[in-house]
């Protein structure tokens, strides 16, 4: 692989790690290891740990997706190795 | 109209509109056949990804189980909607730039071996099959409540409708007919959700009306029901865990990364004509998913309150106490639809304390205060059982809606169960003629041929699922957990790998498989039975039930995939690496330019 290759490999690598971080906090964080303590907040007639656990990570998972497949759109064309 | 007539309507007309579908998309080539010509846009394939995987367990069981779960209940909604973010990111972009027709195939080249892929196309032909039993007894629940036909004959009636668009249409008749299922189920679901949370809370938007004040109080929905169900004994609604956190973070795992790793849902990526729409289908996927899966904790929070206002009418607006002797109705004048229900064995009343009247309670709390007045009042344990699977289906009729949304319920969950039935058959015909007979059996087929022999082991299928749900080996509802569980433990880490490591062999690749699926089959079959045969479990062997860390065996996807990883990556080491043009091959996977119309040439 050239020094280009590389380079967009690891910028893949970069955004994926970043939206995976969120990923594992809204679910895995909000939604159950810290949803006890969240439910103490309340966001209308929800208690926030619920809300994210049956709600809000699912909003976020889909804002996520939108977010990668446009920022990868511009790392595709950074490194010119988008599609005609 | 009555409603038997209605249904009648509802129903035809949508397998009318299936069958005209599938009249108008004949498959005339293997690329329609296995992917729809390659050219449906990202919309349209999100929309079909989203009824290919909302299955009759997503419109029927879900919200049911939330319903008696509570909070615990999010691991569906975060476990089966989270696996899109991993399946956008992490497969599907470059296996449509792979651009071939199968998964097997994907793995059999990346691996440079027949062996590997065959190994996935078991594991592919395991999870799709089991998966496929739960779909036809769901045909068959959903025609026998509503059309007053014996599931039997609901099965025969399904299997025909499958045939006619799954057969001549292949991949392209089945993703025109998703998307017109899709907006079936969708209807059917969020119509009645509406409804009630119209009446319930005054708000007709069900995510915004779960956060909402009761109607007339300025209590919200979930503080009251938190009061009323652990008035009744029952865990408060908002906390209540499966087992421990550990438990519920494992099984949300797993249900992610099985979902990711699920081949009639990553075979929908193929369809789209580029790799950057599959990055954008998979979001469009989510979009289309997360309609029902944020509508369900509504419908299942609602549906909890609503039983307990049938049975106990005062108590939820009046604030009355549920333990008084005139609170709960009299059996004799119990509503018509818990009568219509009694009949399918899914709802049962039974007098125990003789009094004429329905108990619902958790007679197996151990809050003392709950016992104390349950004692008190001469209850003799809960006396009403509903069955999860009836909490969707009977919403309607339980918050008294018109005959007309009935029947857009009964339309919605045929159409859940057969556009599932029909990716999961897509799936294994083409395992069977591309991957077995191409592949191994005889490469030299022409594609006429190869066409010929899709459509009959598209038939074939479609036979043996429609015997394994007129005869449920008994075990359909543990096998949920088994195709997910193979799903992530040997299927989605030999993908991640293909793509991820250049270096990782054959050698690695095979062994992370088989030892992830062998650790978790296992694992699950200690506690369920070998193939589920009942007492052939050998829990005693592994040290009782739940006993590594307290997970149950639905949950143990997630430690079969971290097996299969670890011990791909341990072979590896010690074996040779990939060959180089295996490397290049890795390479140009993961860039997007050049990408081409998915064939399948070897």
């Amino acid at each position: 692989m050239n020094d280009s290759g590389k380079a967009y490999w690891s910028a893949t690598l970069g955004l994926l790690t970043k939206v995976l971080i969120v990923w594992f906090l809204v679910s895995f964080g909000a939604g159950i290891l810290f949803a006890d303590a969240l439910n103490s907040i309340s966001l209308g007639g929800y208690p926030l740990g619920f809300w994210f656990a049956q709600q809000g990570s699912i909003y976020i998972f889909v804002v996520l997706i939108f977010y990668y497949a446009k920022k990868m759109g511009e790392i595709d064309r950074r490194f010119d190795v988008h599609e005609e | 109209m009555d409603l038997q007539t209605i249904t009648y309507l509802v129903v035809g007309a949508s397998f009318a509109l299936y069958i005209g579908i599938a009249i108008w998309a004949r498959a005339g080539s293997t690329s329609e056949f296995y992917v729809a010509g390659g050219n449906v846009s990202p919309v349209m394939n999100g929309m079909a990804t989203a009824a290919d995987w909302m299955s009759a367990a997503s419109f029927i069981s879900m919200a049911g189980l939330i319903s008696n779960m509570g909070y615990g209940g999010a691991l569906f909604l975060m476990g089966w909607t989270g696996g899109y973010v991993l399946l956008a990111m992490l497969l599907a972009p470059y296996l449509r730039k792979f651009g071939k027709f199968t998964v097997p195939q994907f793995i059999g080249d990346r691996f440079y071996s027949k062996s590997a892929s065959t190994v996935a196309v078991l594991c592919l032909l395991t999870a799709s099959i089991t998966y496929i039993i739960g779909q036809m007894t769901g045909v068959g629940v959903a025609f026998s409540r509503f059309l007053g036909v014996s599931s039997e004959t609901g099965i025969y009636v399904g299997m025909g409708i499958v045939f006619v668009y799954a057969v001549f249409g292949g991949m392209k008749g089945i993703t025109y007919t998703q998307v017109a299922q899709y907006i079936v189920l969708i209807l059917a679901y969020t119509i009645p959700a509406i409804f009630i949370s119209l009446q319930l809370t005054g708000n007709p938007i069900p995510q915004l009306g779960l956060g909402s004040s009761l109607v007339g109080h300025d209590v919200s929905l979930l503080t009251k029901l938190d009061s009323v169900v652990t008035d009744l004994g029952f865990g408060k609604y908002t906390t209540s865990l499966p087992g421990s956190k550990l438990n519920m973070f494992l099984y949300t795992l797993s249900l992610m990364i099985g979902t990711a790793g699920l081949p009639h849902v990553i075979m929908r990526f193929f369809t789209v004509p580029k790799v950057s729409d599959a990055r954008l289908s998979a979001g469009w996927a989510l979009i289309f998913i997360a309609i029902l899966y944020t509508t369900a904790p509504a419908v299942a929070a609602m549906a909890k309150m609503n039983l307990i206002r049938t049975i106990t009418p005062g108590v939820v607006m009046q604030d009355a106490n549920p333990y008084a002797a005139d609170s709960q109705i009299k059996g004799d004048e119990r509503p018509d639809w818990m009568r219509r229900w009694e009949k399918t064995g899914l709802l049962k009343w039974e007098d125990k304390n003789g009094d004429g009247r329905i108990q619902y309670y958790n007679d197996a709390t151990k809050n003392p205060e709950v016992l104390k007045n349950a004692a008190a009042a001469g209850w003799k344990g809960n006396e009403l059982t509903v069955n999860a699977d009836i909490i969707v289906l009977a919403n309607p009729e339980i918050a008294l809606l018109p005959n007309w949304v009935i029947a857009l319920v009964a339309a919605g969950g045929l159409a859940a169960a057969l556009s599932t039935a029909a990716g999961l058959l897509m799936a294994i015909s083409s395992a069977v003629s591309h991957d077995l007979v191409k592949n191994i059996f005889m490469p030299n087929i022409s594609e006429k041929n190869e066409l010929l022999t899709g459509k009959i082991s598209m038939a074939v299928a479609i036979v043996i699922s429609g015997y394994l749900g007129l005869n449920p080996p008994g075990f359909a509802a543990g096998t949920v957990a088994l195709a997910f569980g193979i799903a992530a433990s040997s299927l989605f880490p030999a993908i991640m790998m293909g793509i991820f490591s250049k270096k990782m062999n054959k050698e690695g690749a095979i062994a992370g498989m088989l030892a992830g699926l062998f650790v978790t089959l296992f694992y699950v079959f200690a506690a369920k039975g070998i193939f589920f045969i009942k007492g052939t479990g050998y829990l005693d062997l592994i040290g009782g039930p739940n006993s590594f860390f307290g997970v149950t065996p639905e949950a143990f996807g997630a430690v079969g995939a971290l097996v299969n990883f670890v011990v791909a990556y341990l072979v590896d080491k010690v074996t040779k690496e990939p060959p180089e043009h295996i490397q290049a091959l890795v390479e140009s996977v993961r860039i997007p330019r050049g990408a081409k119309a998915v064939d399948g040439a070897h």
